[in-house]
């Protein structure tokens, strides 16, 4: 322990002289009872307010049972230890419930809140020292976690540096240790920070007060600000709101600079379980410092709450998730933080190449070299002093039964000194009329010049690289360069739209951005993070107007015949890849080294793809395989953007200059090919005849199109796989099994059996709708659909909540709940019937929505139909909204009832009762395919017309 | 068994009291004009009087209480003299002749505050609060036949009393029907039946034989399961809500008359029905008001209702679909033309 420890009793200080002691709370504030407030004196004097669950626990289980631990609590400024109101609280409800006991101590920190004014200022270091004196008085003992918000984060961190036998784990809300030296001081603060402005702001009015009030999202309720302002009322009360804005260290002469250097500093060494909650609506601490703060703890568990600000203990329903935390067992050993155990630090586990986990630091631009994807699994706890390796599943998935990991560039790296073509671009002619070739040879060179270059602009094994640039083979070398060395590729879809991608952006949080020109022009209109890399010449005044720092053209003649950074090993990061927000708001999803390479072998077994097998590729994302498969790819004469350019000539043409047996096509291209098939001549014809196999990916097709594609490919076989952006292959159906499985009697679409060492269950749902049944394989269950594979993601980013959801009540090993209903068959074959959030609740039971739609599907008038619920969870009322195959042909009918036939003859195919036919006029849908259906905006739609509500347009 | 049925000569308190003769109940009936019911008993007269109240009740063991004033037409007076003190008087002479069980029959307008009401469950009667001068009546009656029962191990009924239950049955409609069905039909054939807003505001109804089978099943319950159903209120629905242009226009396409094809805005038929409804205050006539605001409000906005504690607590379930409920109202009419 560091603070003073002489006995209260024996204190003498000038704070027996000032102006106003401290004092408990008075009844009435909105969530707070005051039997939670208590009052002490330190050693030295003074005297805090703080709120103390633990007078209330012991209350509740008596005088033998302990807590298992305390939950210390620092609030920044200007707000007070009302902000840690609903964690008092809910923690003596959790214990009340059977919940470990948490005693929960908000502490006032001195000249805030209701603590005392002593009208002494107090650099960090002191209130650092304070604190210690505070649990020093009040007799901590361990274990203790850490809460720290805002400056109170600073603090915080300050007494878990300090008190490491105490220690047993950290928990900030929006905080910041660093300010990056190359980055300004947010606006906000350098306002509030200038001259006259900072008293006049801060102290002589409440202008900062409520300024931070009013960042809450949404707004304060009036009696919740009117708790936030009941200790700020009059200026002689606002000094510490003064001193602590004037003690936030702009520059490294500042004097609180030092003990926020060695914060800083320790922070990077400390081993407890730490969580990051964060709201990224937040003008001061930006998304910037989360970044910061998750490379000193590549450990944490990070969660962002999308629609959250800077107040987001306000904003966010969050005290779930840190109670489940300190109950999960993962925190009860004492003195944790010192006890130089790898209890904690298992997950993160030694990368492949040996190299420590330390952080250098405090250089922001410093790398780290291990695993971020150092993701603690609470139910792992137990196992988790048994070396990662041995009871990770993923390592053994993704070599195939126990071979050596062979990294995703090693087929590049096998074939360097090969002239035969890699890869062929055939959407930019060459002079000559014949296809853009790149030669295995080059391709490797053109890889190892990117990589080196890359490497010597700073880009190290963790760093994010953002790669906005089209798929070709620029895309192409970029991304096994990125890989090579450790970097991290984001790739976001331009289907998410400007705001979609600003999101993603925001939130992945590229240190660097490898764009063309649109993509820089965003990046720079839009303030998206990340040092700039044009993938494009540009004139050197809009290098300079777009932010642009390197082009990539000089990166990679200055990494000419340098020598490579050691490889990273499959537990290192290597992407982040953006869900397509058809299914919600995008989410990135982090895939190791290892998965990639399980999703390479995966698909080379189960497609057996060879060095000879060759891929025309109408797919943009499956022209980056190539490589990895270490066969050649060929993108077919098209816009790349825009799948639906692609015509059957086109596709011809690739087979024929790369002589590929595989074609991957997404099924706008595969409508646009068939639809041009007329132009194929007898040559095109007998190209396309020697193909073998043939893809439809990223969206459902029905097997008539998937039939006539078949025709123009007569010696292949028609493959539709399924899968997700968090596992990209789960399972593999045919068109003959497509054909067999519809003489099923079955609900849904049948999208075969589980491929590439992948597994398939099924979590019953509840009467209400809920998945909450023992995952299990019996065939005829409807539930929610869970896979595992090797080659499944590693984790979401920055989205710990979203993990644990998509974990919750799985087997033993890597499994996701995908968020998809269906059943599985008494052949093991999967039939998806929709989505669980589209799941409607009745009051016969949960019903998925796809098994009726296809009923009505069946009428012929209606060309796509949506079975959705309008009223309350348990009593809601199926309703069909249809799409005519008038309204398709672009005489969208108004939004409305169904005439009477139509509705007639749509009650007459549906399978289920419907309350209402209702008719869309366009159906809404998802950017990147046209096909998913928005059901739940229809279901918003139909609540409201169907209540008597605005008829507008769903 | 012997049951009193008040308000036999109404669409439902006939079908009520026929399903209790047709299961072999004794069965007493008592309203002012004959009920037509084959193998009842009829007595006449209002439940307002109470030596006629007094006769009907003499050695009946169960009652099924459906008299009520239920036009839309009338002074608030009126409604309050046979909805709420008709009800004191058929309870305190029931009390005095040892009637054991008692079944309310209410309206869910007692608890409509004429918001839309989307999967609601039956909510306390708000006599303070309902719409219009009937549901304000009903309410307060309910409140008075429930706060009557004779359970309560928890003290809130009154210990020796009878046991009460009561229903609420929503927009009743079948072969018959001159409350709901007649009119539309009626209006329909003159032209004269507009559709309110889009028509899509779901409602719920109840098919008459349905509805007669779920007062039964209250009655009975009263038996099987006091404690579980004495003293509440359960809304009776076909559970099957409809949008108000499915459900006119299937009316229409019963009787053979042309679906309503016209739209007046919603708000509109609002004010229009308030402004309606004072002139008629002014100016009684003998027909009832064209259109009044608690009908607007009826017709434009949802009003369906969460039926799974009435049928587990009543054990019962609708027998009787909208759709087959259509086909005999189609029946019906072909019946009547010929």
């Amino acid at each position: 322990m560091t603070g003073p420890t002489a006995p209260a009793s024996t204190a003498t200080s000038p704070s027996t002289t000032v102006p106003r002691p401290a004092d408990t709370v008075p009844p009435g504030l909105p969530g707070l009872d005051p039997r939670y407030s208590h009052v002490l004196t330190d050693a030295r004097g003074a005297s805090w307010h703080y709120l103390d669950n633990g007078p209330e626990l012991a209350a509740r289980l008596g005088p033998d049972a302990e807590p298992v631990g305390t939950a210390l609590a620092v609030h920044g400024n200007p707000t007070w230890s009302y902000l840690w109101r609903k964690l008092v609280t809910d923690a003596v409800d959790s214990a009340r419930r059977g919940g470990p006991a948490w005693r929960v101590v908000a502490v006032d920190q001195l000249e805030m809140g209701l603590s005392q004014r002593t009208g002494e200022h107090r650099p960090l270091a002191r209130r650092v020292a304070d604190l210690g004196a505070f649990t020093d008085a009040l007799g901590l003992t361990g274990p203790v976690v850490t809460l720290g918000h805002d400056w109170g984060g600073v603090v915080s961190l300050g007494w878990a540096v300090d008190h490491p036998d105490l220690l047993a784990g950290v928990a900030l809300l929006n905080t910041a240790v660093h300010q990056p030296d190359d980055a300004p001081l947010p606006a906000p603060l350098r306002l509030a920070l200038a001259g006259p402005v900072h008293r006049l702001g801060t102290r002589t009015t409440r202008a900062f007060l409520e300024t931070t009030l009013a960042l809450a999202r949404p707004r304060l309720p009036h009696d919740v600000a009117q708790a936030y302002r009941l200790p700020y009322l009059t200026a002689g009360e606002r000094d510490g709101i003064e001193g602590f804005v004037a003690d936030i260290p702009v520059d490294g002469a500042h004097r609180s600079s030092p003990e926020l250097d060695r914060i800083a500093t320790g922070v990077a060494g400390l081993k407890v379980p730490a969580v990051l909650l964060w709201g990224p609506h937040d003008p001061i601490f930006s998304d910037r410092y989360l970044d910061d703060l998750t490379r000193r703890l590549p450990h944490a568990h990070v969660h962002r709450f999308a629609d959250a600000g800077h107040l987001i203990a306000e904003d966010a329903d969050w005290t779930p998730a840190v109670l489940g935390w300190l109950g999960s067992g993962s925190l009860s050993a004492e003195g944790s933080g010192s006890s130089g155990t790898d209890a904690f630090t298992g997950p993160r586990g030694p990368s492949a190449s040996g190299l420590t986990s330390v952080p250098e630091l405090p250089d922001p631009t410093a790398s780290w070299t291990s695993s971020p994807s150092a993701r603690l699994r609470d139910s792992e706890v137990a196992s988790s002093l048994v070396p990662v390796e041995t009871t990770d599943p993923v390592l053994a998935g993704s070599v195939g039964g126990g071979g050596p990991f062979v990294p995703l560039w090693a087929r590049l790296d096998g074939r360097a000194d090969d002239d035969a073509p890699a890869v062929l671009d055939m959407t930019t002619d060459g002079a000559d009329g014949r296809p853009f070739t790149v030669s295995w040879r080059a391709l490797d060179r053109q890889v190892r010049r990117i990589a080196a270059g890359l490497y010597g602009i700073g880009v190290r094994r963790g760093d994010r690289v953002s790669l906005l640039v089209e798929p070709g083979p620029t895309l192409t070398a970029l991304v096994y360069a990125c890989l090579r060395i450790g970097a991290v590729v984001v790739v976001a879809d331009a289907g998410l739209g400007v705001r979609g991608l600003t999101r993603a952006q925001r939130g992945a949080w590229p240190r660097f951005v490898v764009a063309q020109r649109k993509g820089l022009a965003a990046a720079r209109a839009l303030g998206w993070p990340g040092v700039r890399i044009s993938a494009e010449p540009l004139a050197p005044a809009v290098l300079r107007a777009l932010g642009v720092t390197h082009e990539l053209v000089d990166v990679a003649r200055a990494g000419e015949g340098r020598p490579l950074p050691p490889e990273p090993g499959p537990h290192d990061e290597a992407a982040v890849l953006f869900t397509s927000g058809s299914t919600g708001p995008a989410k990135g999803v982090v895939y190791r080294h290892a998965e990639l390479s399980a999703l390479r072998d995966a698909l080379a077994a189960h497609f057996d793809v060879g060095p000879d097998t060759g891929l025309v590729t109408g797919f943009a994302p499956f022209a980056l395989l190539g490589p990895a498969l270490g066969t050649r790819s060929v993108t077919p004469r098209m816009d790349v953007s825009s799948p639906r350019t692609l015509t059957a000539r086109a596709v011809a043409d690739a087979v024929r200059a790369s002589d590929a047996r595989i074609v991957f096509l997404s099924p706008a291209a595969i409508l646009n090919v068939v639809a041009t098939a007329d132009a194929l001549d007898g040559g095109d014809r007998a190209a396309l005849a020697r193909v073998r196999t043939f893809l439809s990916t990223g969206a459902p097709i029905s097997a008539e199109l998937l039939g006539s594609a078949a025709e123009l490919m007569p010696a292949a076989t028609p493959h539709t796989p399924y899968g997700m952006t968090e596992c990209l292959l789960v399972t593999d159906i045919t068109l003959d099994g497509i054909r067999d499985a519809a003489t099923a009697p079955d609900d849904g679409v049948c999208v075969g059996r589980p491929v590439g060492g992948g597994e398939v269950l099924v979590s019953a749902l509840d009467d209400d709708g809920a998945a909450t049944g023992a995952p299990s394989a019996a065939p005829g269950v409807l539930g929610e659909v869970l896979v595992r594979a090797g080659h499944l993601k590693e984790r979401y980013d920055r989205l710990w909540l979203t993990d644990l959801a998509a974990e919750r009540d799985t087997p033993m090993g890597r499994w996701h709940r995908t968020g998809d209903v269906g059943h599985l068959d008494d052949q093991g074959r999967l039939w998806i019937e929709g989505r669980l959030a589209h799941v409607l609740r009745t009051a016969d039971g949960p019903l998925a929505p796809v098994g009726p739609e296809q009923h009505v599907e069946r009428v012929p008038q209606v060309r796509r139909a949506a079975v959705v619920g309008v009223g309350p969870a348990g009593v809601q009322q199926a309703v069909a909204v249809v799409e005519t195959v008038g309204d398709a042909a672009g005489r969208a009918r108004r939004p409305g009832l169904a005439p009477d036939d139509l509705a007639t003859a749509v009650r007459a195919a549906s399978p289920v009762r419907l309350a209402a036919v209702l008719v869309a006029g366009r159906m809404p849908t998802d950017v990147r395919h046209n096909s998913k259906i928005d059901r739940a905006r229809l279901a918003t739609w139909a609540d409201r017309v169907l209540a008597g509500g605005r008829m507008g347009a769903p | 068994m012997t049951v009193l049925v008040t308000g036999a000569s109404g669409l439902l308190g006939g079908a009520v009291a026929r399903a209790l003769v047709a299961r072999g109940a004794d069965v007493r009936t008592l309203q002012r004009r004959p009920s037509s019911v084959d193998g009842a008993t009829d007595v006449f007269g209002s439940v307002t009087d109470p030596d006629v109240v007094a006769r009907a009740v003499r050695g009946v063991d169960g009652v099924v209480h459906l008299a009520a004033k239920v036009s839309l037409a009338g002074s608030p007076a009126q409604f309050h003299q046979v909805n709420v003190d008709g009800t004191r008087v058929l309870l305190d002479a029931g009390e005095r002749a040892g009637v054991r069980r008692f079944v309310q029959v209410s309206s869910p307008s007692v608890a409509h505050l004429g918001t839309s009401l989307v999967g609601v469950p039956a909510t306390p009667a708000d006599p303070g609060r309902a719409r219009g001068d009937y549901a304000r009546t009903k309410a307060a009656a309910e409140l008075l036949a429930l706060g009557r029962d004779g359970g309560g191990a928890d003290g809130a009924g009154r210990a020796g009393g009878p046991r009460v239950v009561a229903v609420r049955p929503h927009i009743v409609w079948g072969p018959g029907d001159t409350q709901l069905v007649e009119r539309v039909v009626d209006r329909a054939a003159r032209g004269r039946l507009p559709l309110l807003g889009h028509g899509a505001a779901l409602i719920d109804t109840l098919y008459v034989d349905n509805a007669a089978d779920g007062i039964l099943a209250a009655l009975d319950r009263l038996d099987d399961a006091p404690d579980v159903v004495g003293g509440r209120a359960y809304v009776l629905t076909n559970g099957e809500p409809r949008t108000v242009a499915d459900l006119l226009s299937g009316m229409c396409r019963a009787a053979g008359v042309r679906a309503p094809a016209w739209r007046v805005p919603a708000g509109l038929a609002r004010s229009a029905g308030g402004l309606v409804e004072t002139l008629w205050r002014v100016r009684p006539g003998a027909d009832e008001p064209p259109m009044t605001r608690f009908l607007a409000e009826q017709l434009s906005t949802a009003h369906w209702f969460d039926q799974r504690a009435t049928r587990r607590d009543l054990g019962w379930l609708p027998a009787v679909s909208v759709d087959e409920g259509m086909a005999r109202l189609a029946a019906h009419y072909a019946t009547r033309r010929r």
